[in-house]
């Protein structure tokens, strides 16, 4: 039994593995497969101040190892969930974190001003990568200006630990994992899905309503652990890994480039209890190859 | 709700497109209804990632075991297709909800058509456990492709339509006499889209009350993925959660 606790920006984790946003609900809808106080913390589904209704079905596409969705943020709202979800899932015992998503700036800072104010929310995950939206998203989190703009803005009024998921389609994540750093961030989460798209051969048509979407699962893996790994050497906070991660050999290899903790994300699609199964499995692997402390193993890529 | 590993029992070919898988599980069932499905896991195959949805087709408490009617259209159903007994079958189950009966005095007419017909076998089943009135009325391309005809028989009377009028009732399921003329009040429906608006249109002038089961395509079946939304009058909602069964004045569906 390994000691797996983890510290992510004044945030401590019983164990390094979180659910990814927006593949685990609000945390209620995965009871009937797993005690979600077993998690390292819950990322809740991505939350707006009004509700919204996301993008036209069809949403979601198969492809090889992975998958492509176009959700677009659908959720019901900041309100909705104080008054609905919120008192469920402060009973958690885990950390529990609101992924933040806005249009714009002031949408953003508006949010974070309400999640203030509610006790059982321990960090918020400042989203600029979503690709599924026309206004806001991954539009500030792939111009540094305006990612610039917005961090520094959500991080004047934050009171809780601030983690800012960084997008993929960039031509340097470091750069924007840097400014994130200087900007005040607690932690930095990666990477959100990449931009793709689907073609149906046979209609000639996009397979989604909205021809491109994010796309998830093993078959990212590499590029997600290729940028944490580079993302780990630029920057001194933790990183939260992110991309592909199906089991506890996966969440390891995050952790050996550099990552803090991990995310598990559209495994929960698949096997509902696969976070659960990768906390257990990691405590193993750590048992297995010698290490005490989960943090033991964080960057420790041997280039030899 | 619950992750179960599940044996093949038997694995049969019943029409060039469709087979029959019974499964086995190693603890009693949970309760099944009419109209909900599985996602079954489909192991060591490069061109499946997520699990496939299946409707439940019929259930036998004494024994264990589910059975699911699959059509074979791709990668995945390719797979399971030729999974041999004793092979290992994970479900994530029972998911979705159910139809809803009528009282006592009410005539059901039991709409399918391809693969849709799976559910509707339940339905029947569970309809003539309960005393209740309905006939199965079931839509295919031609005599040969007519999905266990004896089956359905078992619990009711049949009607079939066929595209080539090779047995009953020849032209599309939405011109048989039965749908058009006879004399019910309730109508259930699942099959192609197309069918199931055609079907919701003549429910929705009859002033008949119609409830059609969606196949949307989906990731996780437990209402987390958020991609197999059906419009509706409250909005975007899940299909696997809040459907796969829709009363079609919910659906902003243009019939």
């Amino acid at each position: 039994m390994a000691d797996l606790s983890v510290d992510i920006g004044g945030l401590k984790l019983k164990n390094p593995v979180m659910t990814a946003s927006g593949t685990c609900g609000f945390g209620p809808e995965m009871e009937p497969f797993i005690d979600p106080s077993d998690l390292g913390a819950l990322v809740v589904k991505g939350t707006t101040l009004k509700n919204r209704d996301g993008n036209p079905y069809p949403r979601m596409a198969e492809t090889p190892s992975g998958m492509l969705n176009s959700v677009g943020l659908q959720n019901k709202g900041i309100d909705y969930f104080k008054e609905f979800t919120y008192p469920r899932i402060k009973k958690y015992n885990t950390s529990v974190i609101i992924n933040v998503n806005g249009s714009t700036v002031e949408d953003y800072v508006e949010l974070t001003e309400i999640i203030n104010d509610l006790d059982g929310i321990d960090a918020i995950e400042l989203n600029i990568s979503c690709p599924n939206v026309k206004m806001g998203g991954m539009v500030f989190g792939t111009h540094l200006p305006a990612a610039e703009k917005v961090i520094k803005a959500v991080r004047k009024v934050c009171k809780k630990s601030m983690m800012v998921k960084l997008s993929p389609n960039v031509t340097s994540i470091t750069d924007f994992a840097k400014l994130a750093e200087a900007e005040g961030a607690d932690s930095i989460s990666l990477i959100n899905t990449l931009l793709g798209m689907a073609v149906d051969a046979k209609t000639r048509k996009p397979v989604l309503s909205t021809v491109t979407g994010g796309l998830s699962g093993p078959a990212i893996k590499p590029v997600a652990l290729r940028m944490v790994w580079q993302v780990a050497a630029a920057v001194k906070i933790p990183v939260i890994g992110i991309g592909g991660i199906m089991n506890a050999t996966d969440a390891a290899e995050f952790m050996i480039a550099g990552a803090t903790a991990v995310q598990v994300g559209t495994a929960m699609f698949i096997e509902p209890t696969a976070a659960v199964d990768i906390v257990k499995g990691l405590d193993k692997y750590l048992d297995d190859y010698g290490f005490d402390k989960a943090t033991d193993l964080i960057s420790t890529l041997d280039k030899q | 709700m619950r992750t179960e590993d599940f044996r093949l029992l038997k694995n049969k070919r019943i029409t060039r497109d469709y087979f029959v898988m019974d499964i086995v599980a190693d603890q009693p069932l949970p309760d099944i209804m009419p109209g909900q499905f599985v996602q079954l896991r489909v192991d060591n195959n490069r061109e499946t990632f997520l699990r496939r949805p299946i409707s439940v087709y019929d259930t036998d408490y004494a024994r264990n075991t589910i059975s699911l009617l699959i059509k074979e259209v791709g990668a995945g159903t390719r797979a399971m297709s030729q999974l041999s007994e004793g092979a290992v079958v994970n479900l994530v189950h029972p998911l979705g909800n159910s139809f809803t009966p009528g009282d006592r005095n009410s005539r059901s007419l039991l709409v399918g058509g391809g693969v849709g017909v799976a559910p509707m076998l339940m339905l029947g089943k569970y309809f003539k456990k309960s005393g209740l009135d309905f006939k199965f009325l079931l839509g295919y391309q031609s005599s040969e492709h007519v999905i266990q005809k004896e089956r359905y028989e078992q619990y009711g009377e049949v009607l079939i339509s066929t595209d080539d009028g090779t047995m009953g009732h020849k032209g599309l399921v939405t011109s048989h006499p039965g749908l058009l003329e006879g004399e019910y009040d309730r109508i259930y429906c699942c099959g192609p889209e197309i069918m199931m608006k055609k079907v919701a249109g003549i429910a929705r002038s009859a002033g008949k009350f119609c409830e059609v089961s969606l196949e949307n395509t989906m990731a996780c079946g437990y209402g987390v993925c958020l991609c197999c939304v059906v419009e509706t009058d409250r909005g975007n909602i899940c299909t696997c959660t809040e459907g796969p069964v829709f009363n079609i004045n919910e659906l902003k569906w243009q019939i």
